[in-house]
């Protein structure tokens, strides 16, 4: 077993480095050239190659990738292109907002989703089963960006319960935190909820089909009991895995419900640094996405292996 | 005073989607007194399993009772609340399914799926329930009893999973036990352990048993009285005895006349030798062969050694031994699906690749595989005319109209009504599938066919029927077989030849009549005993004798050195057997048995079975099939 976890990491280290890789290459093919988007107009073509040799622009492709790897694998994630600010300084507020938001959204969502699965499948075919399944697929099948206008239309322009725009500041108290980002946490966790309990129903019905539930039914085993102790433990392997690409969602893939309330997060920051063409910012963005979702990916693997009795325990 | 257990006029029945009821038990009705195990008897499709868990008011979904009543204690428990059903299941009545191997949570640690019932209903303390289950494992005679708890199903063998299921079922002294099959899935030997340890278990704990199979052999053996279902009605009821012995109504005859004989010499029927050339259809030459890939030139797992076979041209040669003794991976390597680490095999005289990659395609029509579970190998998404024609198609270029004919003419072979090209697998009965999946085989015209246990999944009665007609198509098509099986009574009926694999080596070779008959290998031997006899005392007879006891006891070993069989012989010699390969002999031209013994070693020892030959005093008491290292 051990054998096999450390494997999964060497996997999830290799699939890093590919990572960067495809990273790296994919910003160098982005359109325009930051030298002239930074000396603006006035450029020289004498100033543009100043500027190119002393950032390196000039050099081989090759070059350029090893340099910018050997600095970020010790922490240096270089100067930003655009107004010159360090992308460390840039990105650590706001990951520290992103981690915020996600973290709140997990610590909330993962729970419920897996609590609501879990009744969902003990009373399959009810009212509370139906409701649900139907919610559920309902905010599946909508974008995130529409539940996000139609909660900013009910809860801050109708009832003006909360605020529209998402604000968060370091001086700020945890409540003031709190009632700031309501509205992005509320549509988040709707949003990534759904597949969720989806998942959980699907998952424990499955097994519930298998022989050991039937025996189970046949030793007069409650079915409150069925489920939590004789199914649900078959079910962990691809309910981890859902969770984590959810949780990966939640750092990478919030970018439209980050717009729409104006919340400082990593993935606007990127958005931004593609519109500047400031490829160190778009590079280091990226790779905390990628990473985020390898490191999320592992740990579902382990989880899954760890809550397999097969390969815990071998013959 | 009313009786144990009665089901009195027992109904249950399905609904079509247009809510018209499809009665699937028709008013059925038996008694169980205390103490007394009833056997429920008859195909698959007779109603035997759902009535089996309607004794605890319990159906499968889409299955309701419409009407009967069952009585446990004088009470109805069918018109209980769902409150005091639960209360029943797992506490008064216990189950115990056929396959323990998908009974068991693969999560739960074993203790705890035991002992969870009596906890649950409050008869005994967690505390209770282990010591307990620790007797019951004691009394099953499983091995390392005080440890055994703590751990997964995953952990154990089938035939000890088995029994534990007998234990999970009896940790609350039920008043009455439902056996469904338990004996079914398993190897001749491993079946006579468990019947041995539920025979025990049942008198010692006084309980009355249901026992639901469709093996009036292994009935014979365990039930006090026999009740005769067909089509969920029931043809004739009495003592086991009389039921026995003096059957009265056909259908019960029937099922006598479907009970598989004691392979002996002869059972067979003798093939003209006309067919005959003198290049064997399929010769497999110093082969060994694994899996793990292979280091040095040996696979990291050897689970084949040094294996000699010659199949003649449309002759059957049958593959017995126990599960796990290398009958899959021998046709697996004669497929070209597991390539071999060292020897060849030739297919009419001429060098096959090992690996079917690089077969030609002509080659490749003709060995043909049929797999056990037509089920599963089956598409279920293609019409019985798309299984049957793409290999037509795809083989010898076959199209359109013709195709169409071609299917019709294999469907006749295998006597399935024409109209079949319409239906799709789900809407064929088992034997039925298993009919299909023989056609499309025959489909490539191939001139071997490798059958892996085509009939173990089948019922007596359905199984005789599919050995008929694979004589059949023997005889009119011409196609030797390959015919891998652990059921020896059904190979001795059909196949020309027999290979008696064990442990991955062939311990004994050659035509059936010479293999059924003395001399046999020591486990040719111990196979043919363990086939269950029908008549009353077979089991606790066969029990008595010593190269039983040892035999049964143990399992399958796979060693690098001396004879494989080794630890369960009952003449192996200590210092020679273990240590050295044994020779093989030719007591008659072209039947070969691999043993240290001499002939008439062998046959003084079968004579004398009470005798003690030297060089057996290595019984080692916990010596049991755990001992089995993986």
């Amino acid at each position: 077993m051990q054998r096999m976890v450390i494997q999964r990491i060497l996997i999830g280290l290799v699939t890093l480095w590919v990572v960067s890789v495809l990273v790296f290459i994919m910003t160098s093919l982005l359109p325009g050239d930051v030298a002239s988007i930074v000396l603006g107009q006035a450029a020289t073509p004498e100033t543009l190659a100043a500027y190119r040799a002393a950032n390196g622009l000039d050099q081989p492709l090759i070059f350029q990738y090893f340099g910018w790897l050997a600095n970020m694998v010790t922490g240096d994630l270089g100067v930003s292109k655009a107004g010159g600010a360090k992308i460390y300084d840039l990105i650590a507020g706001r990951l520290g907002n992103t981690m915020f938001l996600a973290g709140l959204v997990a610590l909330i969502s993962v729970p419920l989703s897996v609590a609501l699965g879990l009744l969902a499948a003990m009373y399959p075919g009810t009212w509370i089963d139906r409701s649900l399944t139907f919610g559920t697929l309902a905010l599946i099948s909508v974008p995130d960006f529409f539940i996000a206008t139609f909660a900013v239309l009910i809860l801050a322009v109708q009832l003006g319960w909360l605020p529209a725009i998402a604000s968060v500041a370091p001086e700020n108290t945890f409540w003031q935190m709190a009632r700031g980002i309501a509205m992005p946490l509320i549509v988040l966790v709707i949003v990534v909820a759904a597949q969720m309990i989806r998942m959980t129903r699907a998952g424990i019905l499955n097994v519930m089909n298998s022989p050991y539930i039937e025996m189970a039914i046949l030793k007069g085993v409650r079915r409150k009991r069925i489920i939590l102790r004789h199914a649900f433990f078959n079910t962990i392997g691809p309910i981890v895995n859902v969770i984590a690409l959810n949780l990966a969602y939640l750092v990478s893939g919030v970018v439209i419900v980050e717009t729409i309330f104006a919340y400082p997060g990593l993935a606007k920051l990127m958005i931004d640094g593609v519109q500047t063409r400031d490829l160190p910012l778009v590079q280091a963005c990226a790779m905390i996405f990628c990473g985020t979702y390898v490191v999320l990916i592992i740990m579902a693997d382990v989880a899954a292996i760890l809550a397999n009795p097969r390969l815990r325990n071998p013959k | 005073m009313s009786e144990l257990f009665e089901i009195d006029n027992l109904q249950i029945q399905a609904r079509k989607e247009d809510g018209t009821p499809i009665p699937i038990v028709k008013g059925v009705s038996f008694n169980v007194k205390a103490g007394q195990v009833v056997a429920l008897i008859g195909e698959s499709g007779s109603g035997k399993s759902t009535i089996s868990m309607a004794t605890m008011a319990y159906c499968r979904p889409g299955l309701e009772f419409p009407g009967g009543e069952v009585r446990l204690h004088g009470k109805d428990v069918l018109s209980m609340d769902p409150q005091d059903q639960r209360s029943i299941r797992g506490n008064k009545v216990a189950y115990l399914a056929q396959s323990a191997a998908a009974t068991f949570n693969p999560a739960i640690t074993i203790g705890e799926q035991v002992t969870e019932a009596a906890v649950l209903h409050g008869t005994l303390t967690q505390e209770e329930a282990n010591r307990r289950a620790v007797a019951l494992y004691h009394a099953l005679e499983l091995p390392d009893p005080e440890r055994l708890g703590r751990r997964y199903p995953h952990q154990v063998s089938g035939g000890q999973l088995q029994r534990l299921m007998a234990a999970m079922a009896l940790v609350s002294s039920p008043d009455l036990l439902v056996l469904d099959e338990p004996t079914t899935a398993l190897d001749v030997t491993t079946q006579i352990e468990v019947l041995k340890a539920f025979k025990k278990v049942i008198q010692e704990e006084g309980s009355a048993a249901i026992y639901v199979t469709h093996d009036l052999a292994v009935v014979a053996q365990v039930a006090d009285h026999i009740v005769v279902l067909y089509s969920g009605e029931v043809q004739e009821q009495g003592p086991t005895e009389q039921i026995i012995n003096n059957p009265k109504h056909p259908y019960t005859k029937r099922l006598m006349a479907a009970v598989k004989p004691t392979p002996k010499a002869g059972m067979g029927e003798k093939l003209d030798e006309e067919h005959s050339r003198d290049i064997p259809n399929i010769e497999v030459k110093n082969m060994t062969a694994g899996y793990g890939g292979i280091v040095n030139g040996k696979p990291v797992i050897t689970v084949l050694r040094d294996i000699n076979v010659k199949i003649k041209n449309s002759h059957v040669v049958g593959v017995i031994g126990e599960s796990g003794c290398g009958k899959s991976t021998l046709a697996r390597v004669i497929a070209g699906l597991l390539p071999a680490a060292k020897g060849e095999v030739f297919l009419d005289g001429k060098k096959l690749e090992a690996d079917l990659k690089h077969r030609s395609a002509e080659e490749l029509q003709k060995v043909q595989f049929v797999y056990q579970m037509a089920d599963t190998a089956l598409n279920p998404r293609q019409m019985i005319s798309d299984i049957l024609g793409r290999p037509i198609e795809f083989y010898r270029g076959i199209k359109g109209k013709e195709r169409r004919e071609e299917v019709a003419k294999l469907l006749r072979l295998v006597e399935l009504p024409v109209e079949f090209e319409n239906r799709y697998p789900s809407e064929l009965s088992g034997g039925q599938k298993q009919r299909v999946n023989l056609a499309r085989a025959l489909a490539a015209k191939p001139e071997i066919m490798l059958c892996d246990e085509v009939t173990s999944a089948l019922d007596s009665i359905v199984s005789s029927n599919v050995i008929k007609l694979l004589k059949k198509l023997r005889d009119e098509t011409g196609v030797s077989f390959v015919f891998i099986s652990h059921d020896l009574s059904t190979v001795g009926s059909f196949a020309d030849e027999i290979v008696v694999l064990y442990a991955g080596r062939v311990v004994e070779q050659g035509p059936v009549d010479h293999v059924l008959a003395p001399p046999y290998h020591p486990y040719t031997r111990l196979l043919i005993s363990s086939v269950p006899e029908l008549r009353v005392g077979w089991l606790e007879e066969t029990m008595q004798k010593r190269e039983m006891a040892v035999g049964i006891a143990r399992g399958v070993e796979i060693t690098d050195t001396g004879c494989p069989f080794y630890n369960r012989c009952p003449i192996a010699i200590d210092g020679t057997c273990n240590l050295e390969t044994a020779p093989t002999q030719e007591p008659h031209p072209d039947h070969f048995i691999s043993c240290h013994r001499s002939m008439e070693e062998i046959e003084a020892a079968e004579n004398a079975p009470q005798q003690v030959l030297h060089g057996f005093e290595k019984a080692d008491p916990d010596g049991d099939k755990a001992a089995k290292a993986h």
